[in-house]
Parts: C-alpha cells; sequence; structure tokens
C-alpha cells in the first residue's frame, strides 16, 4: 500500500484558530467523556427506577416497565438521536421549542444528545438491574418484610444494594458502550472525538493519522476505564459469592 | 409544525423509501450476518486454539473491534477498502468502492467480532466429552469442529445469534454517516427535500420499531422452543 505517513500534522495548527491537531482531538476526547458522563448519570438513575419497576409486584408496573424497555430498544440509537433533536422540540409548547432550538452550539447538539444516550441506556441498565434483582434469593426480601421493613425500605437497604454490587461486571461494559455510542452524537452537530477526527480529516486530508490518533485515544481511555471499574469491582465484591460473568449477549 | 402531520409526503415516496432503501438495509444485513458468523466462527475457533499466536492474534483483533465506535471503524474502512483494494489487485491508485459494498465489509468485520464472542460461548458450552468422542472415532481437527461441535455450538446459541442479527438490523442505519441510501438515508434525503423532518424521522422510527419488535418476539418465541427440547 502506497500511503505516505505524515505524523507531523498533528503538531500543525488546525484552521479554527485554537491550537494543533492534537489539541483538536484532546478537546473532542473532553466532550466524548462530557456527553458520556451526563447520559451515565440519567442511565442510571432512570434503568434503577425502571429496572425496580419490572420486579415490583404490582402487574401495571410490570407491564409499564417492558413497555418502556421495548420502545426504547427496537430503534437505532441514530433514529432516536434525530427524533431527540428534530421532532421532539416540535411536540413542546412553541416557546419551549424554540428555545431549544436557537440554543447556542455546542448545546444545541450537546443537550439532545446526552437526553437520547441516557434514556437508550437506561433500557439497558434496566435489564441488568433487573437481572441482579432476580439473582438474589427471594430470602432477602421476604427477610426485609419479617424485619418490618416497608417494600420501600426493603428495596432500598436490602435488595438494591446487592444487586448493584452483583451487576457491576456488565455496567462496567455497558458504560464503555455509553462512551463508543457518543460517537453517534457526530450527526447531530456535536464535535466529539470522532467528529473530530472526521473533521481534521476534511480539513488536512490527512484520513489515517486523523482516524489512527482517534483510534489510540479510544483504546487508552477504555484502557483507564477497565482499571478503574476493576479496583472498585475488587472493593465492592459480595464476599462469598464466586465472580459473576454472567450470561453471553448480544451486543453493539 | 406548520400545517400539521403530512402523511402524504410518506405515501408519495413509499416506493423510493422501501425499494431503495429498505432493499439496501436489508441486503446489508443479511450480507454481514452471513460474513459475520463465517468470519466469526473461525475466530472463535483461532481464539480457543491451543497455537498461541492465533488465539493472541484472534484476541487482539476482538478487542480492538470491541473497544472503538462502530461510526469510526465505519469511517476507516471507507477510506481504507479503496487501498486495500488497489493492494490486493496490485492497481497503483485506490481503487472505487461504493458506499454499498464498503458497508458490507465493515459491517461483516466488525460484527464478526461479536459474533465471535457469542461462538467462543457456544463452542465453550459443550462438553469436552464430545471432542475426545470425536478424535476417538479418527476424526480430524475440522471433521470433529464441523460435524459435532460446531452445530451443537450454534444450535445453542441461535437465539442468541438472531438478536445480535436484530442489533446489526438496527446499526445498519449508522451508514448515514457515508451519505448511503439505507432506509435512514432515503427518509433523510426526502425529509430534507420536502423539509418534512417530523414526519419522516417519525415514520423510521415507526417501521424500525416494528420489524425489530417483530423479531424479537419471533426470537423469544425460539426460545422457548428450544428451552422445551432440551
Amino acid at each position: 500500500m502506497n500511503y505516505n505517513w505524515y505524523w507531523k500534522v498533528l503538531l500543525e495548527p488546525e484552521p479554527g484558530g485554537t491550537g494543533t491537531y492534537l489539541h483538536y482531538l484532546v478537546v473532542g476526547l473532553g466532550w466524548t467523556l462530557a456527553t458520556a458522563l451526563a447520559a451515565w448519570v440519567i442511565a442510571l438513575a432512570v434503568g434503577a427506577a425502571v429496572g425496580t419497576l419490572r420486579t415490583a409486584p404490582m402487574k401495571w408496573a410490570v407491564r409499564l416497565g417492558n413497555f418502556y424497555v421495548e420502545i426504547f430498544r427496537n430503534i437505532p440509537l441514530i433514529v432516536q438521536m434525530f427524533l431527540w433533536f428534530f421532532v421532539f422540540p416540535e411536540f413542546l409548547p412553541k416557546a419551549a421549542g424554540d428555545a431549544i432550538k436557537q440554543m447556542p452550539p455546542p448545546w444545541g447538539s450537546y443537550v439532545p444528545a446526552v437526553l437520547c444516550l441516557g434514556i437508550f441506556t437506561s433500557v439497558r441498565v434496566a435489564e441488568q438491574v433487573k437481572a441482579g434483582i432476580m439473582s438474589l434469593p427471594r430470602g432477602q426480601g421476604m427477610a426485609g418484610t419479617a424485619m418490618g421493613l416497608t417494600p420501600a425500605q426493603t428495596y432500598r437497604y436490602v435488595i438494591l444494594p446487592q444487586a448493584f454490587r452483583i451487576i457491576l461486571p456488565p455496567l462496567t461494559s455497558e458504560f464503555m458502550n455509553v462512551i463508543k455510542n457518543s460517537s453517534v452524537a457526530l450527526t447531530i452537530g456535536l464535535l466529539e472525538l470522532t467528529g473530530r477526527a472526521r473533521a481534521m480529516q476534511e480539513f488536512s486530508f490527512r484520513v489515517f493519522e486523523a482516524f489512527a490518533t482517534a483510534t489510540v485515544i479510544y483504546l487508552l481511555t477504555n484502557l483507564i476505564v477497565v482499571l478503574l471499574m476493576r479496583a472498585l469491582e475488587k472493593k465492592v465484591r459480595v464476599p462469598g459469592l464466586i465472580a459473576t460473568g454472567g450470561a453471553p449477549q448480544a451486543g453493539h | 409544525m406548520d400545517s400539521g402531520f403530512d402523511f402524504d409526503v410518506i405515501q408519495r415516496s413509499f416506493p423510493y423509501l422501501f425499494r431503495e432503501g429498505m432493499t439496501f438495509t436489508v441486503t446489508l444485513t443479511l450480507m454481514a450476518m452471513t460474513g459475520g458468523i463465517v468470519f466469526g466462527t473461525l475466530l472463535a475457533m483461532m481464539r480457543l486454539s491451543s497455537l498461541r499466536p492465533l488465539s493472541i492474534a484472534a484476541g487482539a483483533y476482538v478487542n480492538l473491534m470491541r473497544s472503538v465506535p462502530l461510526v469510526l471503524v465505519i469511517f476507516w474502512f471507507f477510506f481504507l477498502v479503496p487501498y486495500i483494494g488497489a493492494w490486493a489487485i496490485g492497481a497503483r491508485e485506490p481503487i472505487r468502492v461504493g458506499a454499498f459494498w464498503s458497508s458490507v465489509i465493515t459491517f461483516t468485520m466488525f460484527e464478526a467480532a461479536y459474533y465471535c464472542e457469542i461462538m467462543r460461548a457456544g463452542i465453550q458450552s459443550i462438553a469436552r466429552g464430545q471432542v475426545w468422542a470425536g478424535y476417538a472415532l479418527g476424526l480430524d481437527y475440522w471433521q470433529t469442529m464441523g460435524r459435532i461441535v460446531l452445530p451443537q455450538a450454534f444450535r445453542n446459541m441461535l437465539p442468541v445469534l438472531l438478536t445480535q442479527t436484530i442489533i446489526l438490523f438496527q446499526d445498519t442505519s449508522l451508514v448515514y454517516v457515508i451519505s448511503a441510501t439505507d432506509f435512514l438515508g432515503a427518509a433523510a434525503k426526502i425529509a430534507n427535500r420536502d423539509y418534512r423532518l417530523v414526519e419522516m424521522y417519525t415514520f423510521v422510527a415507526v417501521v424500525y420499531f416494528v420489524v425489530s419488535y417483530g423479531l424479537s418476539t419471533l426470537v423469544k418465541r425460539l426460545q422457548e422452543r428450544i428451552a422445551v427440547i432440551r
């Protein structure tokens, strides 16, 4: 293959005048992480609520939770991105819709991207939370009731703390998925890492240098996340349980 | 919205949306599924191989693919395939590859990493005695794999493989980033031409939902049937 590598391009200034291309990409990583972390907060909160709902004794609650999961699991992420960005503001009252549409960049893309990724990921968190709760012996809930706890207290103090410790490994891979999935936000104009690599390729014509650098940055980010989470997993592992691997799952 | 929901634009663009767009999406999904499962199974066999270089190479490939966003992989292959093609046929200039073939190669290579992990779990779920029995009967590695291990592994993993294929079906919509005319791409083109974004994107979401939900219900039923037989 006759491709002439030119790595020095990374140290050349990007046309926007903010610094070198390398700096431009690293700022992109900042946006990737800012999007992923904010979305992760939403995903954990909503996912825990929906996951819990799906194990509740009320039939309507289970049905509601299942409905929520099926909706957001069966529509592609990029289509959901477009729904939040193009369609959602149209269904709000006119003033609110206009306020969203007139948000200055990058917030006009950032906010819909965070909402979209947060809700999309919450479904997957909900699945894990449900699985975690179901994996506990039923006696745990009964013991809570026997101690005089209300159902809410049983979930809060007995069931959820154990469930979350059990599902930490699958949650780690979900967190890495949020980081990767945030790249879809480039389709609604958010200049995160992948979006900036593409922009750099368009400005400089150094295609493979741009994408290779972005790839390396993603790999390093993954490595750091894995190491941090492994330390956390060790710390919160439930004593006496065999490490949970989980069943093989489809993913992307 | 100035004039309410315009159903007419959907009806008018029906032939284009389905004959061009959906055909692209479905063909891409089927080809990438076939290629991905074949390549993924080979990768799984490599990962489980006792030859260290093979298992290391396959492991590195799978982990690399699973660590980077699909969008970035789509960009990589979109620019890389013309160079690889030129190198393969000995041309001096990068060859021209359309969005369709570029997508087929991308998704085959990318999904293979995910199918590999599923097939690996499937192969590992087979009792070791099955392999020994194969060797004891005088079969070689390929015969044991092809006639004893893989058929069982494949059957055990069928629901997960199909679920992965539904995800693949949804993920093919990301070819939007290389301006391919898949189902979403076709809808986006009409949405922007007629300024009917709300109608078109809502319609796209509904169609994807109906297809994916229908397929996943079928997979669930299949899973129950298989579970009963075992």
